[in-house]
């Protein structure tokens, strides 16, 4: 079902390649439109194209209207979801400790929305997912979302319904602590990183259900296997050849959406608008990263400066200074820089995959731009990023035939991340769902969390990457109870049939995940696929373990890569319906989703 | 009838079933599976639970201890329940569609040979439906001096029994040559290992025939937009059917060579050679054993 009505055949003309990934400098919203009740076309043919900020709302009581505009990142006048006719939507500034209220009315003419307030510790019915906390907000209709801020730090909002999230139906939410930071910072600003496309996301849902390849062009070629036989040798590189044709998987599908399809966009300006946050030289200026992309994770730096990450997920963490940082969707990253000796430097944040970025500059004064600098070289999925190349697949025509795993049992061999305690020196084990099933198209041997591993494509780069192991909360266990009881599940998929789901049942058929309220549960995440996917519990924080299964780091969102194996503790304090799901949106669409019911 | 290959019909179906690129038998077991309709109560889908039993080994003062939260777990009033469970409408979840469609147009081209003068040929194939299930409707044919040679249409339901591998049963419709003829359908199609695209159809006709189509694709990247995609396609019969061209045993044997250029994911031309060989009766009712021609088309999807 398509969200933003789209017309002809649903796809844009091609513009060039460079306007596409770079943008326009002028585009950018155009307000207004669904008030002035003109049709894009009119509007654009009056001639008004002003890209607007989003607002700043810092009251406790505020009014939101989704409805809809034009904007006009690539040269084509686009229908955009947004809140209050800007995209991002309003940025919400509030204080921990208070009670807001906010009036969010739909003004969209034909489908229901919703606004789920990420990260935020709520009762379930101020969660906002249609269906689990609400009924959602039909056409015409409000909500009154009314609740306590329990928390500080950096959030974001956005649409629970169908594909808004894509349309532009996402903003940033800051809550200032009650106590002041533990650090220094002299002015600030946000950024938030999104993906945009011309396409109708719904279009673009049905694309991927057709050809989910269709936006890899880096498949590697036959003159690509023959550079590798003249530098390996034949038998290395038919060996290589051999055992992805034998999984019937690609290397270089790192993305299943890139910039053949997206416009990359930090605080809603493409590359050539060039975004521009002020700073005056000597001050510390705090970057609140917010990744608000459909299916994109970017990797973040700004050459030039060392950056330091001071909260993740809105929490806290023991400072870490690093050149370079990769956040997934949903997450979020406090970073310090003390920008001084140049009058600007770009913060420049490239896709995983190397197709395109998103970028801005810290500057002086407006108008100014440091150079760009040049995107890193594709990265290839390696055999030890799908799981020691154990996917079952590899084994031939037995698939999910054999679920002993007798043999299989790798030796844990990860400097700091072997001795996981309960993962150590077992096989992993799958659950029967994922046997025999046609959406499994491979099933890892992940028995390692890989906390201290930068990712794909950020591997001796020669800059100090920011990785799940050198975030530590500022704080203890705020549980301090150790798990009474551990629930393991499986990210499963099957990237050609573009089909995802937990345990390889998809959320259509999944019974709820229940949970009994005031428990302190452990969740086990084995990423069986190869993509890497971004996990999303409401309503409660996941708090992420160390190699040692001890307390880690607080999150909402728990990065998954490929081949790993990473567990979270979860204190089960919020009675209600919660959603827990990839934070790729269209995977979370194809159905890798699950209730969470939390329940006395 | 000249040099057909004689073959019983047993073999031919043998020949057929070791032909399939899959061990198609070791998913017999799992074919009856349903993921769609089937009682998910009865199948193992929870996810693994299991007590700590370091936890529990552990010492019991050190572990009561750990207990207690740190901060108290606040006791629900009447309030937090009815705000944790609000009476909803279940039509609200919304979801994306679950059913989907592919139309692909792998060939639809022009072909020129020295003595035969040209021809056109198509073949296509679509699906509508699940991740599981769908409808597939599948078409081939051959025109040549403006006459259609040859024409069918398949309409199959198509079941995926692994990952990589599709059960198909229906029906097909030959349109061309001869008159009309209905034939039930039993076949596999999938994604070979290597990345062989491949299919293998088992027709059953009036009057006893049986015949069987197989074909194989590969794709060779040249770049990323520029594919080689090698073809065969092979065609048996159990019996011979003098009247209609059709001799027992291999009856053509089918190898093409295409390359084309995607000018977009969906849209590509291509260019190439095929070469044909028909056997038995078949090569006496066309007139030539071996028939070579070039082709120019377009590749399409929707």
């Amino acid at each position: 079902m398509s969200i933003v009505s789209s017309s002809g055949t649903g796809l844009p003309a091609l513009p060039s390649r460079r306007l596409f990934v770079q943008g326009l400098a002028a585009g950018g919203v155009v307000t207004g439109l669904a008030a002035a009740g003109m049709s894009p076309r009119a509007f654009a043919a009056a001639g008004r194209g002003l890209a607007t900020a989003p607002q700043v709302l810092d009251t406790p009581r505020i009014a939101l209207a989704i409805g809809e505009s034009a904007v006009d990142f690539t040269g084509h006048m686009r229908p955009a979801i947004t809140v209050n006719g800007s995209l991002p939507a309003p940025i919400l500034r509030w204080r921990e400790g208070q009670t807001v209220d906010i009036h969010v009315r739909n003004r969209l003419a034909h489908h229901p929305t919703s606004i789920h307030w990420h990260g935020l510790l709520l009762p379930a019915n101020m969660d906002g997912v249609p269906g689990l906390s609400f009924n959602g907000i039909a056409p015409g209709e409000a909500y009154h979302y009314r609740f306590t801020l329990k928390q500080s730090g950096t959030y974001w909002y956005h649409s629970h319904s169908m594909f808004q999230e894509q349309a532009g139906l996402y903003g940033a939410l800051i809550i200032d602590p009650i106590e002041p930071p533990p650090y220094h910072a002299d002015r600030e600003h946000v950024v938030l990183l999104s993906d945009w496309t011309d396409l109708d996301p719904g279009a673009l849902f049905r694309r991927m259900k057709k050809l989910a390849e269709h936006d890899n062009y880096y498949k590697r070629t036959l003159p690509d296997f023959l550079r590798d036989v003249r530098r390996d040798g034949w038998s290395s590189a038919l060996a290589d050849r051999g055992m992805w044709g034998r999984m019937r998987m690609t290397p270089t599908d790192i993305s299943d959406v890139n910039a053949h399809t997206y416009t990359y966009l930090m605080n809603g300006t493409a590359p050539a608008g060039n975004w521009t946050g002020l700073f005056r030289p000597g001050e510390k200026v705090l970057l609140r990263f917010i990744n608000g992309a459909s299916m994109t994770y970017f990797d973040v730096r700004v050459p030039g400066l060392k950056m330091t990450v001071v909260a993740a997920d809105g929490q806290y963490i023991h400072p870490v200074s690093i050149d370079e940082f990769r956040i997934a969707p949903a997450e979020t990253f406090d970073v310090l820089v003390e920008p001084s000796g140049q009058d600007a430097y770009t913060i420049f944040c490239q896709d995983m995959g190397r197709t395109g970025f998103a970028a801005g500059t810290l500057a002086v004064r407006h108008g100014l731009q440091a150079p760009l600098p040049a995107q890193d070289p594709r990265p290839l999925l390696t055999m030890g990023d799908m799981a020691h190349g154990h996917a079952m697949a590899g084994h031939g025509m037995g698939m999910q035939a054999s679920s002993g795993h007798e043999g299989h049992a790798m030796p844990m061999a990860h400097g700091a991340d072997a001795g996981h305690d309960h993962a150590a020196g077992t096989a992993v084990q799958h659950p029967r769902s994922e046997q025999g099933n046609p959406l499994v198209d491979m099933q890892g041997n992940a028995t390692d969390a890989r906390l201290d591993d930068p990712g794909i494509g950020l591997r001796d780069n020669g800059r100090t990457v920011l990785t799940y192991g050198a975030m530590r909360s500022l704080f203890d266990d705020p549980d301090g109870r150790d798990p009474g009881r551990e629930v393991e599940l499986h990210l499963t998929g099957h990237m050609e049939k573009f089909a995802w789901s937990f345990d390889g049942v998809p959320f259509a058929g999944a019974e709820p995940l229940r949970l009994a309220y005031g428990e302190r549960m452990r969740i086990v995440l084995v990423n069986d696929t190869m993509m890497q996917h971004p996990i999303h519990l409401h309503g409660v924080w996941s708090d992420v373990e160390d190699a040692q299964g001890g307390f880690h780091l607080r999150k909402h969102t728990v990065d998954m890569p490929p081949g790993t194996r990473r567990s979270y503790r979860v204190r089960a304090d919020a009675l209600g319906r919660w959603a827990f799901h990839c934070h790729l949106l269209y995977h979370m669409e194809a159905g890798m989703m699950r209730e969470v019911r939390i329940e006395e | 009838m000249s040099t057909h290959v004689l073959l019983p019909r047993g073999a031919l179906i043998g020949m057929l079933l070791a032909a399939l690129p899959v061990a198609a038998q070791s998913h017999h077991d799992h074919a009856s599976m349903d993921h769609s309709t089937m009682d998910h109560s009865s199948v193992d889908q929870h996810p693994v639970e299991h007590t700590r039993h370091g936890a529990a080994a552990s010492g019991q003062a050190q572990q009561s201890a750990a207990q207690q939260p740190r901060h108290p777990i606040p006791v629900p009033t009447d309030a937090d329940r009815a705000a944790a469970f609000p009476a909803l409408d279940h039509r609200s979840m919304q979801h994306a569609p679950s059913i989907h469609s592919l139309l692909r147009v792998d060939r639809l081209e022009q072909q020129w040979n020295g003595r035969h003068g040209s021809g056109q040929a198509w073949e296509a194939n679509g699906w509508i439906g699940g991740d599981i299930a769908r409808l597939w409707l599948r078409s081939e044919g051959e025109r040549n001096g403006g006459r259609t040679e040859s024409a069918d249409l398949e309409a199959l339901y198509g079941r995926s029994i692994s990952p990589w591998w599709d059960v198909l049963a229906g029906v097909r419709q030959d349109f061309r040559p001869g008159d009309p003829r209905t034939w039930a359908a039993l076949g596999i199609q999938g994604l070979a290992p290597y990345k062989f695209e491949t299919s293998a159809t088992l027709y059953a006709g009036s009057g006893g025939q049986l015949m069987a189509r197989a074909e194989v694709e590969y794709e060779i990247l040249l770049t990323n937009r520029l594919i080689l995609q090698p073809r065969v396609e092979a065609t048996l019969a159990a019996r011979d059917e003098p009247g209609r061209g059709i001799g027992r045993g291999l009856n053509t044997l089918e190898g093409g060579l295409r390359l084309r250029y995607e000018v977009t994911r969906r849209f590509a031309p291509y260019i190439g050679v095929n070469h044909e060989r028909r056997f038995g009766d078949a090569a006496d009712h066309a007139g030539n054993a071996r028939d070579t021609h070039w082709v120019a088309g377009v590749r399409m999807w929707f």
